[in-house]
């Protein structure tokens, strides 16, 4: 036997004896938890669970407003519309959405004015810097993700709402739009999902949600792997809730691809 | 509206792209109930002639002329004529239907909502009404079944045939149609004639760009061949077809038909 079929051989081995016993160290490491310590914060974890879903419920809402203008200014010939808009995008998808929070949180407080202003009550509060910076940022991928459905939606159909006399407001709100949001639904989840997860960031400042939480309850009762898997599973849950009603809003606005042919 | 008023007036259209001029000053007048079909080889500037009557193209000069009514133009920020009125384009076209090579039905929409959507929302017939309508053109052009379909469930022949139904529950004036059977498998290019012959014999406005020199020949009451962005022969079907001046046409049509 030479070395050339030996050497897969082993490294086969080898793969297989170190999987099996990482396998079976999850499996010991599992059975060795304080299952006890997860059910008794249950209660905490799940109202950080709340103020997570709150967080990326009301960035996303807000920044799907933002993102729909934000993408046709983007998607415009004109330089002076679709500049400051690219500028935007750019900013906050070339930065961490961690310094975004810093900036905003810390960054605010420094400027006077702001410290003077009405707005003072509310933008000192990290609920609100949280919010400020999840919704900017997902306002800016999301308008991205809009602007390359905007722009892949078929010239031919749009050349057809031309040619049949509707205006440019009304292509826009009965053919470009809806088939932009048709094309990118996938992509668009995918944001979500990221903005779910990307959420945990808010703990950094202060707020109690499903991380921040987790984080709290681990500083009481020393017990960092229970409570962070705790945390894990039910980030994991609402992922997996949202994947299904997505999963669900697509195939039925999307039916006129999949309808059988 | 005096019947001596041409239902579409196209007069002097110019069009380049870079330096290649590819509409040399072409003209058009269609009365009420003309069916005029455009024939030339491929790059003779018929599909973008038929684009500048309703300004899906710009064109670099000319005038146009809908029921007496002049499009107003003005140069636009790179130089060709576009519309200077917005609200004059959109009404004029909506009195203008135009079906095109690739039918661009809207995917999203079933057949039903592509037939209703502009009369609901550019003319503002009640949605009851334009349901109503819908049918009897979907009836005429024999698709009646797949209303509730979406357009990639259809056949191409049907998707064209759709099309046409959805240009015509606009009610317009002059019907362009844009190589209509040109995307179609040669089997499907039947159903769609056919129904272009029955909206002829009916009486409509129609301009044709066409490779179809039987359905020219058979249907129009004037034929029109371009050559390199001009009007090379022009008259009855029986004359371009019989017995053409230019050797151009002839050299054409010995190879068409």
């Amino acid at each position: 036997m030479d070395w050339e079929t030996l050497i897969p051989r082993i490294a086969k081995g080898v793969f297989y004896g170190v999987a099996l016993l990482l396998a079976a160290g999850i499996v010991y490491g599992l059975t060795r938890l304080d299952y006890g310590v997860m059910v008794a914060y249950l209660d905490d974890l799940g109202r950080g669970a709340l103020l997570t879903v709150e967080l990326v419920a009301i960035s996303v809402a807000v920044g799907f407003c933002i993102a729909v203008p934000t993408a046709l200014l983007r998607a415009s010939p004109r330089w002076w519309l679709s500049w400051p808009a690219y500028a935007y995008i750019f900013t906050f998808r070339g930065t961490p959405l961690l310094v975004q929070i810093f900036l905003v949180y810390y960054g605010l407080a420094q400027v006077d004015w702001v410290k003077d202003s009405f707005l003072w009550p509310y933008l000192r509060e990290a609920y609100w810097c949280a919010l400020i910076a999840f919704t900017l940022n997902t306002a800016a991928y999301t308008a991205e993700i809009f602007r390359g459905a905007i722009q892949a939606v078929p010239a031919g159909e749009i050349e057809a709402a031309k040619a049949i006399g509707m205006s440019k407001a009304l292509m826009l709100r009965r053919v470009v739009l809806p088939r932009a949001f048709r094309i990118c639904l996938p992509a668009y989840g995918n944001e979500i999902i990221l903005m779910i997860k990307g959420s945990a960031l808010a703990s950094t400042i202060t707020l109690l949600d499903l991380t921040g939480m987790a984080r709290t309850v681990i500083a009481r009762t020393y017990m960092p792997v229970e409570i962070f898997l705790a945390a894990g599973v039910i980030y994991f849950l609402l992922t997996f809730v949202f994947t299904r009603v997505f999963q669900r809003i697509e195939h039925r606005a999307n039916r006129y691809l999949t309808a059988a042919r | 509206m005096p019947s001596d008023t041409p239902a579409l007036q196209v007069t002097d259209i110019h069009k380049r792209f870079g330096s290649l001029e590819v509409l040399k000053g072409l003209s058009l007048t269609a009365h009420d109930g003309d069916v005029i079909s455009i024939i030339g080889s491929s790059g003779s500037g018929k599909s973008t002639f038929l684009r500048c009557i309703n300004l899906l193209e710009s064109p670099d000069k000319g005038s146009i002329r809908v029921a007496g009514e002049e499009v107003a133009l003005k140069p636009g920020p790179d130089g060709p004529l576009v519309a200077a009125d917005t609200r004059q384009i959109t009404r004029i076209r909506a009195r203008i239907g135009f079906v095109f090579q690739s039918f661009n039905l809207w995917a999203h929409m079933t057949i039903l909502e592509n037939l209703i959507e502009a009369p609901v929302h550019v003319k503002g017939l009640s949605r009851a009404e334009a349901v109503e309508r819908a049918g009897a053109l979907l009836d005429k052009v024999g698709i009646h079944g797949k209303k509730d379909d979406y357009p990639s469930q259809l056949s191409g022949g049907q998707q064209q045939r759709a099309a046409i139904a959805r240009a015509l529950a606009m009610e317009p004036q002059v019907m362009l149609f844009d190589e209509p059977t040109s995307a179609l498998d040669p089997e499907l290019v039947g159903e769609v004639l056919g129904v272009m012959r029955g909206l002829a014999k009916e009486g409509r406005t129609m301009v044709t760009v066409t490779h179809e020199m039987g359905f020219a020949r058979e249907v129009s009451s004037k034929v029109i061949f371009l050559h390199e962005g001009r009007v090379e022969e022009e008259g009855t079907p029986d004359h371009v077809f019989k017995n053409p001046t230019s050797e151009r046409c002839r050299q054409f049509l010995a190879s068409h038909l």
